[in-house]
């Protein structure tokens, strides 16, 4: 029998199990949207802007090891869509966007909500398809899906004109699918990896250091395991967290701009490096110049050979999937009888004892008459049992997060890393709820980044999605604030934001639960009260110290050697 | 350095364009880009001249690698291989440099496929190096048009790029 383009698609998405499609209708996807209306198996989660949808797509797909999908429609749709796909793409969300174009015969003629998506996108996605023929639609879904998930992860973006959604076709879906010209890396070279391991036994101060590739490939079992059978330490970068567990004695914490003495200096000063899943980007180590001047050897695991040698050069690479290489190089050590020189290590791990004191961890003083930010995300770790799932959005707050919040478990850390979206918390935890049905969800924001998505408290109320927000709210667009503070002469050009919302009235506008904390007694009382609401979505605005910093901080374009401690406390 | 690089990309709409576009969105150089389809009409055969650090262009060969419609590549220079491109110059022919230029195009083994009484257009096959210099020997007050298709090279003897 033949089906309609549109019936198609949705039996594609039926064939890929797919559960959830976040997305929002108009003219060019009607009749997918026809289609959808006649089935029940999957469902779609109409959220108030598309942007919301890929990232509500995106918090799903990262808090489990699924494709997220979102459809809009053409012209605007696509284009709230971009900041969306950028945001996947940058952090390797696997993800399929569907968009629907305009007829094939209107193509190129700047038809009514024409654009060209192809184009538009291909800088941002890691391949993308505009589907011409009805006939195409099968293998192209089936293409895209395999191309999101499989290698490096990514958004897939299939644009699909209305006419041939509505053409008729039979229907086949391929049971399998190989593309020529893709080859995804697997297991790694075993010349290689025999190499690496001797390398890491006769280091005399290594240093793991893990990135979200461990996340993405889920290894952070055997990163742990790695870990613990060398004694060595352990850094995360802020897409790894939760890559490895943060209670772990092993556990230097986050490194980079915002992370710990520790971390960047037993970075810095390592002789042998293993990077896994890591991508050495600027937030992470600063100034490369600053960083070569100290001699080590780095291993480099990766399953991209263009994240391996773009900015630091590399001893040895290894190109494959991180838990598969990780698999043989455990195997190659359990193997071997020698282990790194007991004298080396306890003098290394003394000089990193000793950092961790210099630095002090994380340090804040914390007030009895202002609430502390960095007091609210250690309650929020107090009160949730360290066993959230949590999003943030993009400013101080998410900074405060990743080092409060303290990650033992992957996929609970979901935060836009690469693009640095505000925005992205709220619709992302939709998607982390929507596929976590049960468990808790908390987005840490700020009052800045929480009005970029504010619209889908509606989508919340909607799908009864009982998410916590945790707002701190310090009346400034607080990081760039800070950077004015330092490196503008507090000159506050245009981050103090006048005329806020009532945030407890409009949750409450919403149809939700808002709270408004004030005085440091109150916090415990607070998170307490709103996280034994299980059914219902609070909105707790917490007013936090305006003048607060995060620190430590490593300044754009400095040394990792070069950081800022937090001031005398 | 300049280096030559060699791809068998999917014949696809858009294929040149995320190649393209890679050089622009990473800010890498591009020289000349020259694309046909080959014996296999799915497939087409794309050179590009660039240059840059060996760094950058490890990282161009990784980025060129990584696009989902390139099927295959090589760096043509690092090898034994030939380099050929294909020059029409029209030039202002008139009295005396008429002979001359004949000659010209005679020395470099270029043909004059078209005359008329004031111009002649010469075609010339060749190295760039070989198109320049007959280029400067012409002179810029006698040159009317130039096209060039940009480099196009194959490796020696038996370095094959095929599927
Ligand atoms: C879409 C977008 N626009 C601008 C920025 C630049 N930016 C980074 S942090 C920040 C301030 C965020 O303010 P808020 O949400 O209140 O968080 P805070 O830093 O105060 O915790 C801004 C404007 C961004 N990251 N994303
Ligand atoms: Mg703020």
């Amino acid at each position: 029998m033949e089906l309609t383009g549109a019936e198609i698609l949705i039996r594609c998405l039926q064939e890929e199990q797919v559960e959830y499609v976040f997305g929002y209708p108009g003219g060019a996807v009607l009749f997918i949207y026809d289609e959808l209306f006649k089935q029940d198996k999957v469902k779609h989660v109409l959220v108030r802007h598309e942007q919301a949808a890929v990232h509500a797509a995106d918090g799903y797909a990262r808090s489990s090891d699924k494709v997220g999908v979102a459809l809009v429609t053409s012209g605007p749709g696509l284009t709230n869509a971009v900041t969306g796909i950028a945001t996947a793409y940058m952090d390797s969300t696997p993800m399929v966007v569907i968009s629907g174009q305009v007829p094939t015969g209107a193509i190129g003629e700047d038809a009514f909500q024409e654009v060209d998506a192809v184009g538009i996108t291909r800088p941002c996605v890691k391949h993308n398809f505009l589907v011409k023929d009805v006939k195409d639609i099968a293998s192209t879904i089936k293409k895209a899906f395999y191309l999101a998930k499989s290698g490096r992860p990514g958004p897939v973006l299939v644009d699909i004109p209305k006419d041939v959604s509505n053409h008729r076709t039979n229907f086949e879906y391929p049971a399998s699918v190989t593309i020529r010209s893709y080859h995804p890396a697997g297991k790694g070279d075993s010349g290689q990896i025999g190499r690496a391991a001797q390398m890491l036994l006769e280091a005399k101060r290594p240093m793991i250091y893990a990135g979200g590739g461990v996340v993405l490939s889920d290894a952070s079992a055997q990163l742990t395991d790695l870990v613990r059978l060398l004694d060595f330490p352990c850094n995360n970068t802020l897409m790894g967290l939760g890559g490895f567990p943060a209670s772990d004695k092993h556990f230097v914490g986050m490194l980079g701009m915002h992370g710990t003495y520790e971390a960047n200096m037993a970075m810095q000063h390592c002789d042998v490096l293993l990077a896994v899943g890591a991508r050495f980007d600027d937030r992470v180590i600063g100034n490369v110049e600053h960083f070569a001047e100290v001699p080590r050897k780095i291993i480099h695991i990766d399953i991209d050979p263009s994240s391996i040698a773009k900015r630091v050069k590399v001893d040895l690479p290894i190109v494959g999937d991180v838990k598969l290489v990780l698999d043989e190089l455990l195997e190659v050590l359990r193997g071997n009888v020698q282990r790194p020189g007991a004298a080396d290590m306890a003098a290394w791990w003394k000089q990193v004892n000793e950092w961790r004191a210099v630095g002090g961890g994380l340090r804040y003083k914390n007030s009895s008459e202002i609430i502390k930010p960095q007091f609210v995300i250690e309650k929020l770790h107090e009160i949730t049992g360290g066993d959230a799932f949590i999003t943030t959005d993009v400013g101080q707050h998410q900074m405060w997060t990743a080092q409060y919040y303290k990650f033992d478990k992957p996929r609970r850390w979901v935060t836009s890393g690469g693009l640095g979206t505000m925005g992205f918390g709220l619709p992302a935890a939709m998607g982390v709820q929507m596929v976590n049905p049960g468990a808790t969800v908390a987005c840490v924001t700020g009052e800045g980044s929480i009005q970029m998505n504010i619209q889908e408290l509606s989508t919340c109320k909607q799908f009864r999605l009982p998410i916590k927000i945790v707002a701190l709210n310090n009346g400034y667009l607080g990081m760039v604030r800070q950077w004015q503070e330092f490196f503008h002469c507090n000159r506050y050009s245009e981050t103090y934001m006048n005329a806020l919302p009532d945030f407890v009235k409009l949750a409450e506008a919403y149809g939700h639960v808002g709270m408004r904390i004030e005085k440091p007694a109150d916090v415990e009382p607070a998170l307490k009260e709103a996280f034994a609401r299980k059914h219902d979505l609070v909105f707790m605005d917490f007013r936090t110290d305006p003048t607060e910093n995060v620190y430590p901080m490593v300044p754009g374009g400095r040394g990792l050697s070069e950081i800022i401690l937090a001031e005398e406390l | 350095m300049r280096h030559i690089i060699s791809l068998l990309m999917e014949n696809e709409a858009g294929a040149l364009s995320r190649v393209a576009g890679l050089f622009s969105a990473r800010g890498y150089n591009i020289e000349s880009l020259s694309v046909a389809p080959t014996e296999d009409p799915t497939l087409s055969r794309m050179t590009i001249v660039t240059s840059g650090s060996d760094a950058i262009i490890e990282q161009i060969n990784k980025q060129l690698n990584k696009l989902v419609d390139v099927a295959a590549m090589i760096d043509l220079s690092e090898g034994e291989h030939l380099e050929r491109e294909l020059m029409l110059v029209k030039v202002r022919a008139e009295g005396d440099a008429r002979e001359e230029l004949k000659h010209m195009a005679d020395a470099f083994h270029g043909r004059i496929i078209d005359a008329t009484d004031h111009t002649y257009t010469i075609e010339l096959t060749g190295s760039c190096a070989e198109l320049d210099s007959l280029l400067e020997k012409i002179g810029r007050d006698l040159i009317l048009e130039t096209v060039r298709t940009g480099a196009s090279g194959i490796g020696r003897g038996e370095r094959i790029l095929k599927l």
